[in-house]
């Protein structure tokens, strides 16, 4: 008897969990985005950032952070499509939507981590960003494995 | 010397060859021959110990967190690096742990714009190219 009411139990929880905290981060599915902007730390998800931040910093790869990571024009423009399509203030759900909230209406954010959601999130003294295998805030992948594939827990 | 050890060995001695050799990284070499050659015309070959010297030496002229190759490769090449920048794992780069290393030239390219840039604070010409590639194929 225990199966069913398990399976009942499921469904509650299914259908109140995502209203109560909704914190989904779709992947990046698409393979020129991973290969060419997961070479140096992992493909962040577009979700992260409003469309016209991506736009920004898709126009400025020849100083990426301090880095040269021109691409050719044809491949910025299919990781453009790609990232406006699915920006959090293109997609409004979701983790998307708790960081659009602290972005300013005409703010063009270049990092994930100065959202006020992140620094909330991750208010760890200092020693925990000076360790070795940690080295950024944006090196999520070593606090989070299964970061690329949208789960932060 | 049994026949038998002897079959063994010569087996051994095969594997290595195989696993080592790539014909893909030997065409780069070769091109990249050519080019130091009309660099400099008494160019005659590459050289692992120059190669090494470029990887372990201390630069200036490129970003401060990243002095030298060793900051992202580390000091042992068969060993797995970390990127000094974002902190993300990179797979080793010698040869005989990771035979896939310097057998696609635009991959090979790429990162020899980058990484010289990022460490030198330039390109890397020809005769570097083949040096290092030289020296990690032996490691
Ligand atoms: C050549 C290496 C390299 C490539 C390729 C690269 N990045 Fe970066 N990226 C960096 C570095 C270095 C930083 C700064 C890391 C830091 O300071 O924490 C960075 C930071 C970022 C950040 C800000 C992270 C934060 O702190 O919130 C975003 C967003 C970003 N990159 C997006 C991209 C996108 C999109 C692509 C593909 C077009 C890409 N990157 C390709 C090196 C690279
Ligand atoms: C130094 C380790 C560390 C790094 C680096 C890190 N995180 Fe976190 N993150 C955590 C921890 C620990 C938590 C849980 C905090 C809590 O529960 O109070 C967390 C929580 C989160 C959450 C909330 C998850 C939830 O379900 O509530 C998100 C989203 C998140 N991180 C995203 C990121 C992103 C994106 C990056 C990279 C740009 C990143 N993190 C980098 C340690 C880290
Ligand atoms: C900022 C960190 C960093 C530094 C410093 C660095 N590299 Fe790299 N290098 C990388 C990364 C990341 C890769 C790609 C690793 C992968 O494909 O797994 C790489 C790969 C390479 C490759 C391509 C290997 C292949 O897969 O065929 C070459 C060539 C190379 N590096 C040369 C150099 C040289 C020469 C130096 C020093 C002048 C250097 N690197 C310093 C990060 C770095």
């Amino acid at each position: 008897m225990t199966t069913p009411r398990l399976a009942i139990l499921g469904v509650v929880l299914m259908t109140a969990f995502p209203a109560i905290a909704d914190d989904r981060v779709p992947p990046v599915t698409d393979p020129v985005v991973i290969k060419e902007c997961g070479s140096c730390h992992m493909p962040f998800q577009p979700v992260f950032l409003p469309a016209r931040s991506w736009r920004a910093l898709l126009h400025g790869l020849g100083d990426h952070f301090g880095e040269d990571a021109t691409l050719p024009p044809e491949t910025v423009d299919i990781i453009r499509a790609y990232m406006t399509a699915n920006a959090g203030d293109v997609i409004g759900q979701g983790a998307g939507r708790k960081f659009m909230r602290w972005v300013a209406p005409n703010g063009t954010p270049k990092r994930i981590t100065e959202n006020p959601v992140f620094l909330k999130e991750h208010n760890f003294p200092e020693s925990v960003w000076k360790d070795p295998k940690v080295v950024t805030k944006s090196n999520c992948l070593a606090c989070h494995p299964a970061a690329t594939n949208g789960r932060f827990e | 010397m049994s026949s038998r050890s002897l079959l063994a060995i010569a087996l051994a001695i095969s594997a290595i060859l195989a696993f080592a050799a790539d014909p893909r990284r030997d065409a780069m070499l070769s091109e990249y021959a050519v080019e130091a050659r009309r660099l400099d015309a008494g160019f005659t070959s590459f050289s692992a110990q120059r190669g090494e010297t470029l990887f372990r030496a201390s630069w200036n002229g490129g970003d401060a967190r990243t002095a030298s190759c060793t900051a992202c490769h580390t000091a042992d090449p068969r060993q797995a690096g970390r990127n000094a920048k974002t902190g993300r794992p990179i797979e080793p780069v010698a040869v005989s742990v990771s035979p896939r290393r310097f057998t696609d030239k635009a991959e090979v390219e790429k990162h020899f714009l980058r990484d010289c840039k990022s460490v030198l604070g330039r390109e890397c010409n020809a005769l570097e190219k083949g040096d290092y590639i030289t020296f990690m194929a032996g490691q």
